[in-house]
């Protein structure tokens, strides 16, 4: 802020503010060569950031996961349907299934690093002799996500589930955005979920669409 | 029994408790007494970290009975089921009850 102090001369004012004015002009031209070089190293782009995992359909092939009401281990009635607006991981398990045993610690995982982020794992056991199994290995693996037990019912809405695991990436419009039968890679996973944690919730799906639809 | 290849039982008894062994039991034996099973040699067969013993392609099961001398002469059966849960090395599939008869004929 420059301050005219009576009794100066009127050109002394108009020196300083051009000396500011030069200081600005400089810093501006810094800045803006820093983004210019940036932009020529690492690229410029007006679109959303995005991260593709090869495994996850596009969003105009996506069906309905199909919604189901089970029990969790503390009697809690389960709709998958309250869990819209969230990315889940459905996991169809069972306490004999060795494939199964090893992706749940990647499952504990996710959920802790994600689950601020609006994802939820959530495990379906397709054990016979259910809780009095089950609870016990939540328990000794520390699962820190909701199970519930599953029926003929369940496994049949989701197209006969009768290999485990089976495992639905579901969007948070409640969509199956990627299936995987059998052991996978925790990579595969880790990119699924991160690919649909990183898509809007549903309403914007650029910003060139925003634009064009505010004129 | 035949194992399709690429798959594999688990051996009786299993390699770890949570598993599903295959195994034999009898719920009618007649004028017969239920004595050991004898199940085939185990092969191990490795799963990420853990190995799990199994039985894989074609093999015999050997269910051994007592006949006692007051047991009546003539045709009869043991009744049961087979049970056994099947995997390959990325999926494991639900567990199966198959009933089972075996008819004998004491002299």
């Amino acid at each position: 802020m420059v301050r005219p102090d009576v009794g100066r001369p009127a050109n002394t004012d108009i020196i300083e503010l051009g000396i500011l004015s030069v200081f600005f002009m400089r810093i501006f031209t810094a800045f803006a060569a820093t983004v210019l070089m940036s932009c020529l190293f690492e690229g410029c782009s007006y679109a959303p950031a995005t991260v593709k995992a090869a495994s996850v359909k596009p969003a105009s092939e996506r069906r309905d996961a199909p919604d189901f009401t089970l029990k969790d281990a503390d009697g809690k009635t389960v709709h998958l349907s309250e869990y819209r607006g969230k990315v889940v991981l459905l996991d169809f398990w069972a306490t004999w299934c060795d494939p199964c045993r090893l992706e749940i610690p990647w499952f504990i995982d996710l959920q802790r690093k994600n689950k601020d982020r609006g994802f939820e794992v959530l495990g379906v056991s397709m054990d016979d002799e259910g809780w009095e199994v089950v609870k016990p290995f939540m328990k000794s693996v520390g699962m820190n996500y909701r199970v519930v037990i599953g029926n003929d019912e369940t496994t049949q809405v989701y197209g006969g589930v009768d290999s485990l695991p089976s495992t639905f990436l579901i969007d948070r419009q409640g969509k199956i955005a990627a299936i995987h039968i059998g052991l996978t890679s925790r990579k595969v996973f880790e990119d699924g979920v991160e690919e649909l944690l990183h898509a809007p919730a549903g309403i914007v799906v650029d910003r060139a669409s925003v634009y064009r639809g505010a004129r | 029994m035949a194992v399709d290849a690429g798959f594999h039982v688990n051996s009786n008894p299993a390699a770890a408790e949570y598993l599903i062994p295959l195994s034999v039991t009898w719920s009618a034996t007649g004028a017969l007494e239920a004595g050991k099973v004898t199940y085939p040699k185990a092969t191990k067969e490795k799963v990420g970290d853990d190995t799990l013993t199994v039985y894989t392609g074609n093999f015999d099961l050997i269910a051994n009975f007592k006949v006692s001398a007051s047991a009546p002469a003539g045709p009869g059966a043991a009744a049961g089921k087979l049970r056994y849960q099947a995997c390959n090395s990325t999926t494991c599939f639900p567990p199966k009850n198959v009933e089972i008869s075996v008819p004998y004929q004491i002299q």
